[in-house]
């Protein structure tokens, strides 16, 4: 059977070739200030890590872009110019495939995820020779003592994490025990994450790290804070009733404030440290004991400095 | 060739079950035709779309406040868990199963499916499961609060020590879906292999087909880890065992590979008979062949061996190792290329074609441009420093409803609108479908768009209260969660009153061509009956003046009289 649309082949239109370099340019430079804009996005940035994370968070969005508005101005376009006219029942243009083009547009992405996956493994041992971290099941009786590797960035800890339903706990080499966690500026800190129950996680926005905290090992982790200030930690793994309520502030200072504090905080005596679970678990009971099942939540724990969680944060 | 590559024998049958009502009443009785069987399906998970979508609007209504206000917490997390649970088990599975028993033997030109027995079996299962998750809302302690994933340590802390409580209930209650699924997945795999009509090879099986085979073959080799899995939950949960409990030596991630090794797949189970639903309708709305038919149509298998190969993704910051996150990072950005074969090649469907934007077309168009904004952002989330940031925050939600709902949804509703005419005999009423278009792609844009950069910004998934500075997307994601709400009163009037009393639809109303069109509207029980047309030409042949089958004149001129 013929057909009597005209052949695609014998060379693209000139006016095509026009129209296609416009928008591609278009496209280009819209998804530039898309990048650009992109970091505006996100949190101050207040560690060593983030700076790397944000950078690579940057090129995929502005990568993301050009191909969703070339995609999406590609579909308006055929929306407007090949609709069908209202009683036009006829068929399109029979083309059933290009090969070339199919093998091309097979290609070109897969050599530009490969960019990507490289990039990414890349930012991922960046992060890692940052930050180094180790898994240490407690069955088997390996312990974390060896995590501090030879540097030469100060560094500071071990500070032992411990995550409950629904507190944290911060206790420091000297003893001190905190409910807000204080950190040195820009000095390497170790931790060492732990959980009494269930699965939490240790996530601070501003410094774009997340762990999960397993119950079952210690977790040694660390982190170089870079920016003064006062920033959310978070609960990012789901932990029961009061799972949004589990956070505290990460209090980052200079080293003489940081000592400051530590050496006031080791004359306090301790008290009750900050535990939001526990005041609503007890107007619920309060209530009557309405809802649905929970488990009790842990006493909150003796600090030294329980901290103040109605001091604005910055991210 | 002339004979018919199944058993004969099947053909004997003159009614599905003899006896059986030829009347509405025969969808409330264990019917072995597969036609009845998806409608089945569809009734089944629209209604529970309903109870999902239900939860979801007491869920945003709590989340348009910061403070834990409406609901007390514990019932907030119930709520999310068992939104979760009845979209995917009770909603998406039994729906998409629903398309399959409808298009599969009708566009093979199979007279059922292999299995009819098992079908109706398989379905039935959904109902029983179904009513067990809901009891858990009446059980003390309420349903399973521990998200969809029930991750142990949480989700086996059993705090009224009950022996039945929700989270055994739930456990319960997946395990049987997981049977359901299997049964329909050899049920559909074998029907495809086995029952094709005479001259319909492979490469001239329309692209929902490929999809489907390619779907359930992941649910064959998937489903098992999840059962396996859920088992040894089960086991922790109420037996005393410590598979995952860190207590008695066990470990809490075993479970989470076992749970992702078939639920990241699970998405691929679901988006990608989407995919063929947007090649059938792509086509027939822009009228044009596929572009690239046989790379579309493998493209669909090489994303079920790369779908089995991508779980750890999931798992970035749950202490994996550095070798593994390198591996699965390079697996994950892989998966991107057979998707972008599909999308381009949609993209080239829709070039120089004359494009028609009936409601199924909008929806199609809708959910491809919401598909391109989900990929790149899972792109993003397969890269592991990116992931590491915002990871379990609510740029993945915002990410998977992109997916979930702004893709596989409108994706559906575009399959109803599309199909509907074809197996109720009427058709719906463009307004209303327009109307319904409209409210969920409106809705839809303002509830999961803003959520990206509440969770860029840092706010964990899955909390009841969260800080003030994330106030302003929420309050925009509720209104437009309200929006998707209201647009399902259109869609329901739309869908019972056509049925009720639409304008009597002919064979073929969208010109379409594939073997079901060549069946009356409705199809009769055992659709070409003895008299199967041999396929003699691929399945998207708009423009190139090929008939489908031999004798086509005749197919039409007889669907037409019946």
């Amino acid at each position: 059977m013929t057909s009597t649309a005209p052949k695609p082949s014998g060379g693209l239109p000139v006016r095509l070739l026009v129209v296609v370099l416009v928008a591609v340019v278009l496209d280009a430079l819209a998804s530039l200030q898309i990048a650009r804009a992109s970091l505006g996005w996100l949190p101050v940035p207040a560690s060593t890590a983030a700076p790397y994370v944000d950078g690579l968070f940057q090129v995929e969005v502005g990568i993301g872009a050009f191909i969703f508005l070339g995609c999406t101005g590609f579909i308006l376009w055929a929306v407007i110019f090949n609709r069908a006219e209202k009683y036009d029942e006829s068929d399109g243009l029979p083309i059933e495939g290009n090969p070339k083009l199919e093998i091309t547009w097979t290609l070109i992405p897969f050599v530009l995820v490969m960019v990507l996956a490289y990039q990414a493994i890349h930012v991922s041992e960046t992060l890692a020779a940052l930050g180094p971290k180790e898994k240490y099941d407690l069955e088997s009786g390996s312990s974390p003592t060896t995590v501090e590797r030879p540097d030469v960035r100060q560094s500071y800890g071990p500070i032992q994490v411990l995550a409950r339903q629904w507190n944290w706990e911060f206790v420091y080499p000297n003893g001190v025990r905190s409910s807000e966690l204080h950190l040195p500026i820009d000095q390497r800190a170790n931790f060492q994450l732990s959980s009494e129950d269930v699965i939490h996680g240790f996530y601070v926005p501003a410094f774009r790290l997340k762990q999960d905290i397993i119950p079952g090992s210690v977790i040694s982790y660390s982190i170089t804070p870079t920016r003064e200030g006062r920033y959310r930690l978070r609960d990012s793994h789901f932990s029961g009733a009061y799972f949004s309520q589990n956070q505290t502030d990460v209090v980052v200072q200079s080293a003489d404030a940081f000592q400051a504090w530590l050496d006031q905080a080791a004359r306090s005596p301790l008290v009750p440290g900050l535990s939001q679970a526990t005041g609503l678990y007890a107007d619920r009971l309060a209530k009557g004991d309405k809802g649905w099942a929970t488990v009790k939540p842990a006493p909150p724990p003796m600090v030294n400095d329980p901290g103040t969680p109605d001091a604005p944060h910055e991210a | 060739m002339t004979s018919t590559n199944y058993d004969p024998r099947v053909l004997k049958a003159l009614h599905p079950v003899p006896g059986a009502p030829d009347n509405w009443k025969r969808f409330f009785t264990f019917n072995t035709d597969a036609k009845v069987i998806g409608i089945q399906y569809i009734a089944l998970a629209l209604f529970f779309l309903l109870v999902g979508g239900l939860l979801a609007m007491v869920m945003r209504g709590e989340l348009i406040t910061p403070p834990a206000d409406l609901v007390d917490p514990t019932v907030y997390n119930g709520l999310y868990t068992m939104h979760g649970t009845v979209m995917l088990f009770l909603f998406l599975f039994p729906i998409l199963n629903g398309f399959n028993n409808l298009l599969i033997p009708t566009m093979i030109g199979a007279p059922d499916m292999a299995f009819p027995k098992v079908n109706a079996a398989a379905f039935w299962l959904v109902p029983v499961f179904g009513v067990v998750l809901m009891a858990s809302f009446f059980v003390p302690g309420g349903p399973a609060s521990s998200g969809w994933w029930s991750y142990p340590p949480v989700s086996i802390q059993n705090p009224l020590g009950h022996f039945i409580n929700g989270q055994f209930l739930w456990i319960l209650a997946v395990a049987l879906s997981g049977v359901s699924s299997i049964m329909g997945a050899i049920n559909f795999v074998t029907t495809i292999i086995r029952m094709r009509a005479p001259g319909m090879g492979f490469f001239r099986m329309p692209v929902f087909v490929w999809t489907a085979w390619a779907a359930q073959t992941l649910q064959l080799v998937g489903l098992p880890a999840l059962t396996g899995g859920a088992i040894m939950l089960l086991f922790d949960l109420s037996f005393g065992t410590s598979f995952f409990r860190p207590e008695g030596g066990g470990d809490p991630v075993l479970y989470q590979h076992f749970f992702w090794f078939y639920s990241h797949p699970a998405v691929y189970v679901m988006v990608l008979p989407v995919f063929g639903i947007f090649s059938e309708l792509i086509t027939v709305y822009s009228r044009k062949p596929l572009f690239g038919y046989k790379f579309v149509a493998l493209a669909s298998f090489v994303i079920t061996f790369l779908g089995l190969i991508v779980w750890v993704h999931h798992m970035f910051y749950s202490g994996t190792p550095q070798w593994m996150r390198n591996i699965f990072i390079v697996t994950t950005m892989l998966i991107a290329v057979p998707t972008g074969v599909k999308v381009f090649a949609w993209l080239g469907t829709l070039w120089g074609g004359k494009i028609r934007l009936t409601t199924p077309m909008l929806f199609v168009l809708g959910g491809l441009v919401n598909f391109i904004l989900g990929g790149i952002t899972g792109i993003m989330l397969g890269t592991a420093p990116v992931d590491i940031h915002v990871g379990n925050t609510y740029f993945v939600v915002a990410h998977f409803h992109y997916v979930i709902f702004n893709t596989i949804g409108f994706g559906i509703f575009a399959g109803i609108y599309h199909w509907f005419p074809k197996f109720t005999g009427r058709m719906y009423y463009e307004g209303l479908g327009k109307v319904h278009f409209l409210l969920t792609f409106i809705g839809a844009t303002l509830n999961w768009l803003p959520l990206h950069w509440a969770g860029l910004y840092g706010m964990p998934r899955r909390v009841a209260s969260y800080d003030p500075e994330f106030a302003i997307w929420n309050v925009i994601a509720s209104i437009g969660a309200f929006m998707v709400g209201v647009a399902a009163i259109p869609f329901i009037l739309n869908i019972v009153s056509s049925w009720a009393r639409g304008a009597k639809a002919p064979p073929n109303p969208w010109n379409a061509i594939g073997l079901e069109w060549l069946l009356p509207s409705p199809p009769p029980a055992e659709n070409f009956e003895d008299d199967v047309p041999t396929v003699i030409s691929g399945p998207y042949g708009y423009g190139l003046g090929q008939p489908l089958v031999e004798d086509e004149e005749y197919y039409v001129r007889r669907a037409l009289e019946a």
